[in-house]
């Protein structure tokens, strides 16, 4: 379509796609400046885009003063354990439905598509009345396991259009061969299927990462808070500390974004496949 | 293929469904996602519809059955329908913007220009920063004194002073609805851009042979040919604004004066300040309700355009 193009064309569509860069980097390129900024710097009222004097103030404080790394760890280990347990009960399930002639199975998907819809204060209440009577508060525990459940209708999608694109020839030779159910599964699909599991892990672990309104209800100390209730609790007395927000900001969405750039085509086409295609 | 070949067990012909059959492997490797959905998401709707129907605080200790009372008071709750519109506001008025700008990304990424692999990449920047992030993000974009924005604004003459945007009952609720298009609308780009996609190419050559501009060319055969994917994109888009939480509780935490309380943070505080758990239920309910209908209207809507196109 390049030549049906005139030129006043091609500049409009340059604009657009800078427009687009600017749109999306540019606010979290201004936090990440922010976070190398003095104080002073920050309120002189002429803001400047590169830091100077370039100053590790701000991630001193997040780390020393507000104990950054141990919101950081209470989140690997919570959005970790969420991953692998999403991805095999996740995996178990999509299995189940695109290989084993299950009755009903889009009746079934869309079960699931729409649990992944309910608003989820609807679920905290009940949720942290059942957490209190067992003595869950306040324990990973409780976290994995209601991140596990918000992870796995889309992890489930995901992974059914995936095995929904793996011939069945290979099911057939299989049953041929005398493989079992479960050896069809961990020794056939899933080893087809690695892209596919990364992609939707990292969806997984983004969403467990991610997630404010359940670490909120149901921890109420350092020792198991997540990072997004740190950040939120960010503020000091008498003003707000936006340079150590922002290092904090820095520190937990850099790797985040690293990664999604890494597999940024898989999450692309896995996203639309479940999110989009029927 | 090969995996197929070297993994099959030589010497154990025939197991497949010998030891359990198919059905039962079904059951049971359903099993777990179905215990996990059902406690997690199923329980406590069931549990919430019978906790708005008694009158349980955690401060009183009280849980007895009151019947419709507290629907009764809800209804009579100036602050629940203030909520209750601040949130079909924000969800309107989000999802058409995002879905307007989306598809405006959408046929600019469509076309073939240099460092679009770059660009697209930095799309997904928005959507995977945590929400959290964003707020605070947005909190100093837009803070009232030292804000880039407001210096922006002032320094291009759009403003003659700085606009305390999510410090005046005004300007919050906007602030808050920039702040989640920011975030979402290049995603949505990205879901529209692989429906833009699947149109043939021939169709849109061929129009073009018979004479046809851009524009014609985008009204009459790219957009009814993207409507259902624009359309379920802005359901999933409308229900997921309509649970809005995250942005509003860090950024305003529902004011100044109320003035972005949505129903999700107005039942969070029911829920876990005031810790009237009946009460607070019944609020959540009734947004569980609300958002019944809202997919339901968009699912027969949908439903009507695509019978009407076959």
């Amino acid at each position: 379509m390049n030549d049906a193009r005139s030129p006043l064309q091609t500049i409009a569509i340059y604009l657009g796609a800078l427009l687009i860069l600017v749109w999306s980097g540019g606010p979290f390129l201004w936090q990440f400046s922010t976070s190398f900024q003095l104080d002073k710097a920050l309120t002189s009222g002429s803001p400047s885009l590169i830091p100077a004097p370039f100053t590790l103030e701000h991630y001193y404080n997040a780390f020393i003063e507000k104990q950054l790394h141990r919101y950081v760890w209470n989140s690997l280990v919570v959005s970790l354990a969420t991953t692998f347990l999403c991805l095999f009960v996740g995996s178990l399930a999509a299995f189940a439905l695109s290989r084993l002639n299950v009755k009903g199975r889009f009746g079934i998907l869309m079960v699931i598509l729409s649990v992944s819809m309910f608003p989820q204060i609807a679920l905290v209440g009940p949720l942290y009345l059942v957490a209190t009577s067992l003595g869950l508060l306040d324990t990973y525990t409780a976290l994995i396991i209601t991140y596990l459940a918000l992870g796995l209708p889309l992890v489930t999608w995901v992974l059914f259009g995936y095995f929904e694109t793996l011939p069945r020839e290979i099911d057939e030779a299989a049953r041929m061969d005398g493989v079992s159910v479960p050896g069809l599964l961990w020794h056939i699909i899933l080893p087809m299927s690695l892209p596919s599991l990364v992609t939707t892990g990292l969806l997984a672990f983004i969403t467990a990462w991610n997630e404010f309104l359940f670490a909120l209800a149901f921890t109420s100390n350092i020792d198991r808070q997540t990072i997004p209730v740190g950040i939120a609790n960010f503020t000091n007395l008498y003003y707000v500390p936006w340079g150590d927000i922002a290092a904090a900001s820095a520190v937990v969405t850099v790797p985040l974004i690293v990664l999604v750039l890494f597999f940024q085509r898989h999450i692309i086409e896995g996203l639309t496949q479940g999110g989009i295609k029927e | 293929m090969t995996a197929a070949a070297t993994v099959s067990g030589i010497g154990r012909p025939r197991r497949f469904g010998k030891a359990l059959p198919v059905s039962l492997w079904a059951l049971l490797l359903l099993t777990p996602a179905f215990v996990s959905l059902a406690s997690v998401s199923f329980y406590p709707i069931i549990s919430g519809l019978y906790l708005s129907l008694t009158n349980t605080s955690l401060i009183t200790q009280e849980n007895e059955f009151s019947g419709f009372s507290n629907y009764v008071q809800l209804w009579g709750d100036a602050q629940f329908w203030n909520a209750w519109w601040h949130t079909m506001w924000f969800t309107t008025a989000s999802t058409i913007l995002e879905t307007v700008i989306g598809l405006g990304m959408a046929l600019i990424l469509c076309e073939a220009f240099k460092g679009r692999g770059l660009v697209r990449a930095a799309m997904l920047v928005p959507w995977a920063m945590p929400t959290v992030v964003t707020s605070k993000m947005f909190g100093w974009l837009f803070d009232g004194q030292n804000g880039i924005i407001n210096y922006i604004l002032l320094h291009a003459g759009l403003i003659d002073q700085n606009i305390n945007w999510y410090g005046s009952p005004d300007t919050a609720m906007m602030t808050i609805i920039i702040a989640d298009v920011w975030k979402t609308t290049p995603f949505m780009a990205l879901l529209l851009l692989t429906g833009l996609q699947t149109v043939p190419n021939s169709l849109i050559e061929a129009a073009r042979m018979d004479g046809a501009k851009g524009w014609t060319t985008f009204w009459y055969i790219r957009l009814p040919l993207l409507m259902p994917t624009l359309l379920i994109a802005g359901l999933f888009r409308a229900l997921d604004a309509f649970r809005v939480f995250d942005l509003v509780y860090v950024l305003t935490g529902g004011g100044p004066a109320d003035s972005t309380e949505t129903l999700s943070t107005l039942s969070y505080k029911v829920l876990f300040s005031t810790l009237q758990f009946g009460y607070g239920s019944a609020v959540s309910t009734a947004m569980f309700v609300t958002e019944g209908i809202i997919a339901l209207v968009f699912c027969l809507y949908l439903i009507r355009q695509i019978r009407r196109a076959q």
